[in-house]
């Protein structure tokens, strides 16, 4: 499933596709006229775009979860994080146009009675420094969190319920007004982005290559992770953590690594994802969130990094056509989704069609290993 | 023969029965006299004469005298020109001679209600909380010593006295004298005799609103007895700070019991099981859901059984939750043992499904849960005060938590669940079917965790979302207590609620929830496998 080279044949699909997309459908949206059957309408843009964060998203979670067998049920905070590093750029892009037209203070400050700018908000004016915090926010959190679990050897489960421990102080956090990002409400209202204006069309059509762009880079860079001996020795710490420690390898430095760059890309999907939705608030940090990222990564198939990209946009497109149809089952189909995927597509989809796909190559298949290097029984769907 | 006297009774004992009579009946004639002498100010139709008129009315202590000073109050005392005879009009239209209180035949159009201005409504309302504090209804004068202390209203010192000489309730006793320790203390021309009685008796009652009044003795006050209130202070406040602490502390063990009540299922499914049921904050709500129909089957067929809803719907709660249990482990969960990650997703899109297969029978808003009579209310111990149903779920968690001790320890299946635990090979080649009993055992701790559902539905909102809120909380208390130890789960709710309520008034309830997240998630760093880890071959790692 793991091919040695960059670029395999899967890869180099998807990234055709995502970069044609990347061309086409601003195109298609831009320059051909609203009767066309070509024509991308104008509320679908943000729509796939969001799409494509979520995808980034969903890579990020099989970088950890597929290669390093580190599963985050709080992944949602990077990316919220990211989110509010952008959300607060655009804050402050806003300058006097807000409600209350303070030339110091957001909107909501100014209704809180906030008499100055609290000092983590300096900088953000910005775009730079804001592009820089996108990357460092969430990198730090997750290097100071990481160096502690990982360091004290705490992993499986145990590792899952605190990473949601963290994203749900985070949620609480986030909606104190005392914290000074927003509360509630968190931030939006937003009317520039570099000095374009968050809602026109060209700026839409610019955000959604970035997106794509994003996805790709962000693809390539965990297909170079994983295709390096660094990948290897990840993958021996998922299928069997201890003996790999035993051989020598310092464990918790590789996952710390591989933790800390998963947490940066989620950080830039949030950041991408702020100006194409027009909202960053606390509920991004809600535990639910990140476990339905995870379930992406599972329906696309986890440890093939295309797969999981795949799974965050067919879920989410099949998410949006639910919630617009049939909007009670959608919570049914979703909750069927996570047990028929665990239950009788371990592989993915994607996983499984390779599998099928690729007959020909008959390789054994890899004994299951659990997290703490037990070999179990395979269990009984396989 | 000597002649018998003429008269039946003796002269002597004539004269003593007059004068005792007299004597007996002096007050009462005069009462009365004052009565009459002040209602016919009421004539007088000149706002100083109806002041003292009321005055006159509430110091006599007639029986009509609130009838009297209440229709002040409302415009419905009457004054009849023609002859100065004062009626009461019923609110129903009829009068009353306020003399004698009897039926009166008269004509509305000949009379004229007493006038009031603000003067006078002040003396109707300084008349009433005189009045009430004679009231023959406890409630009543027990309110209308609370309303003197907190007035502290120097005007209201005599009727106080008098009333305090006449009553008799000790509790309502013990109000009266703080109120008129409160006036005594503030009271310019109070001596300082006086006052350090007061400052005993405020200091007796300990509380806010005592200090508050100590604090308002006047800067004139000789040293001694500021010292005395300064001492009185700080003692109050010394007291109320313990007390605090103390509440703190039982409110913690309160909230920790809801957290083991939440968790102990958990800990059986996870820490027994090694699984990680992240529906079993739906089972949490199915529970409570079950209380609910029960409630409303009970409301609609059979009333009188109210009071005991709760414990018809814990055996079935525990029926409903085990049963739905047994089902998901029989149906999902034995595929995926030896994979806990892949158990936990499953889980949670099995607590989706719950969820909205409940929003959708029941709908998306809370449901109402009643409380039974006997768990509604409150009583103070040592001036805390505590809800029942607080107290009931203290008392309740607790013994869930033994009678799950016992039957893990005590009963076959407890044996059996112990033995695959520890080694599920040997448990299976001992002749024990095994797969039988990790059913069993998901369903009792589903099923305990139903019952939690029934006694949280008591304090929580009974909505679809219930489970949520507990799943993230349950889980910490497990692991944070040590997986596969009940006593470890015990002591970690306790010690999170407890914590919890003392970190609360310092940094606010949001606040102290992140700080205490935050220490749970750094304790897990130093101990990853909890307070209580377990130690044997069965543990990997």
């Amino acid at each position: 499933m793991t091919s040695d080279r960059v670029f395999n044949r899967t890869t180099i699909v998807f990234l055709a596709i995502v970069l044609a997309a990347a061309l086409l459908v601003p195109a298609s949206n831009l320059l051909l006229p609203p009767g066309s059957p070509l024509h991308v309408p104008d509320y679908m843009m943000p729509l796939l775009g969001k799409y494509l964060c979520y995808a980034l998203l969903a890579v990020s979670v099989d970088l950890i979860w597929g290669y390093a067998g580190i599963l985050s049920l709080g992944h949602g905070a990077f990316f919220a994080l990211g989110g509010y590093a952008m959300g607060m750029y655009l804050m402050r892009q806003i300058g006097t146009r807000g409600v209350y037209a303070n030339p110091v203070l957001p909107d909501f400050m100014v209704f809180l009675n906030w008499k100055e700018l609290p000092w983590y908000w300096w900088g953000f004016d910005h775009f730079p420094f804001a592009a820089l915090m996108v990357v460092l926010a969430p990198g730090l959190l997750a290097f100071v969190f990481g160096w502690l679990a990982f360091r004290s050897r705490v992993t499986g489960v145990y590792l899952s319920i605190i990473t949601q421990a963290m994203t749900y102080a985070l949620l609480l956090a986030f909606f104190r007004n005392d914290m000074g990002f927003g509360g509630n409400n968190g931030l939006t209202d937003f009317k520039d982005i570099l000095g374009f204006p968050v809602q026109a069309p060209g700026t839409r059509a610019a955000l959604f290559a970035a997106s794509a762009l994003a996805l790709a880079l962000g693809l390539l860079a965990c297909r170079a992770i994983v295709t390096s001996k660094l990948g290897k020795v990840l993958v021996a710490i998922r299928d069997a953590e201890s003996r790999t420690r035993f051989i020598g390898y310092r464990v918790e430095h590789y996952k710390l690594f591989v933790w800390v760059v998963s947490a940066v890309l989620a950080g830039i999907a949030g950041a991408l994802y702020v100006p194409q939705v027009g909202i960053i608030n606390p509920s991004e940090f809600a535990p639910a969130n990140s476990i339905e990222t995870v379930i992406w990564v599972a329906v696309g198939g986890r440890g093939t990094l295309v797969g999981a990209a795949l799974g965050a946009l067919t879920v989410n497109a099949g998410k949006t056509w639910f919630t617009g149809v049939l909007p009670e089952l959608w919570l049914f189909a979703l909750g069927a989704l996570f047990v028929v995927v665990t239950l009788f597509l371990p592989k993915g989809i994607l996983g499984t069609f390779l599998e099928a796909w690729g007959f020909r190559r008959k390789r054994p298949a890899p004994e299951i290993i659990d997290e703490d290097g037990v070999a179990s029984k395979p269990a009984a769907a396989e | 023969m000597v002649p018998r006297p003429e008269y039946p009774v003796r002269p002597v004992a004539l004269l003593i029965a007059f004068v005792l009579g007299v004597l007996l009946l002096a007050p009462a004639v005069a009462r009365a006299d004052a009565y009459t002498d002040a209602l016919a100010r009421f004539a007088a139709d000149s706002f100083s004469e109806t002041e003292a008129a009321i005055d006159g009315v509430a110091a006599s202590g007639h029986p009509l005298a609130a009838d009297v000073v209440g229709a002040v109050r409302e415009g419905r005392l009457m004054v009849r020109a023609a002859d100065k005879a004062v009626f009461i009009r019923d609110p129903d239209g009829s009068f009353r001679d306020a003399g004698t209180g009897s039926p009166a035949a008269v004509q509305g159009a000949d009379l004229k209600p007493v006038r009031l201005n603000n003067r006078v409504r002040r003396a109707v309302e300084a008349a009433m909380g005189t009045l009430t504090l004679r009231s023959p209804d406890r409630a009543r004068r027990a309110a209308a010593a609370a309303a003197v202390f907190k007035s502290r209203d120097a005007s209201a010192l005599p009727a106080l006295e008098a009333a305090l000489a006449a009553e008799t309730d000790p509790a309502i006793r013990r109000q009266m004298q703080e109120a008129r320790a409160a006036i005594l203390l503030t009271r310019p021309e109070a001596t300082p005799d006086q006052r350090a009685e007061a400052i005993t008796v405020l200091r007796a009652r300990g509380d806010q609103e005592a200090v508050a009044v100590l604090r308002n003795l006047p800067a004139d006050a000789p040293p001694a007895i500021r010292a005395m209130a300064g001492d009185a202070i700080t003692a109050i406040e010394n007291r109320i700070a313990l007390l605090r602490n103390v509440q703190n502390v039982v409110y913690g063990i309160s909230l920790g019991s809801v957290l083991l009540l939440s968790a102990i299922g958990l800990a059986v499914t996870f820490g027994v099981m090694g699984v990680i049921n992240m529906a079993h904050g739906e089972m949490v709500m199915l529970g409570a859901y079950t209380t609910f129909v029960v409630q409303e089957v009970i409301r609609s067929h059979a009333p009188w059984l109210f009071d005991s809803s709760l414990f018809i719907a814990l055996p079935l709660a525990f029926l409903v939750a085990g049963a739905v249990g047994v089902l998901i482990e029989r149906s999902v969960i034995r595929f995926l043992y030896g994979r806990p990650l892949e158990t936990l997703l499953a889980t949670w899109g099995i607590s989706l499904i719950l969820q909205q297969a409940v929003r959708t029978v029941f709908g998306a808003n809370n449901r109402e849960v009643g409380n039974p009579g006997w768990m509604s209310g409150s009583f103070d111990l040592l001036g805390l005060t505590l809800t029942w149903n607080r107290l009931v779920i203290i008392v309740f968690a607790l013994v869930v938590f033994a009678a799950l001790l016992v039957s893990l320890k005590r009963t076959a299946l407890g044996l059996q669940i112990r033995a695959v635990t520890q080694n599920r090979r040997m448990a299976g080649a001992m002749g024990i079917r095994t797969d039988w009993v990790d059913a069993l055992t998901f369903g009792l701790g589903s099923g305990i965790a139903g019952i939690a559902g029934v006694a949280l539905s008591q304090i929580d909102n009974v909505s679809p979302n219930l489970g949520q809120g507990y799943i993230i909380d349950s889980f910490l208390v497990v692991v944070f207590g040590g997986v596969g130890n009940l006593w470890g789960t015990l002591v970690g709710a306790m010690s999170i609620g407890i914590a919890n309520k003392l970190l609360e008034p310092f940094a606010g309830a949001v606040l102290g929830k992140i700080i205490l997240l935050v220490a749970i998630i750094l304790f897990i760093q130093k101990r990853p496998r909890g307070l209580f880890a377990l130690k044997g071959r069965f543990v990997e790692g």
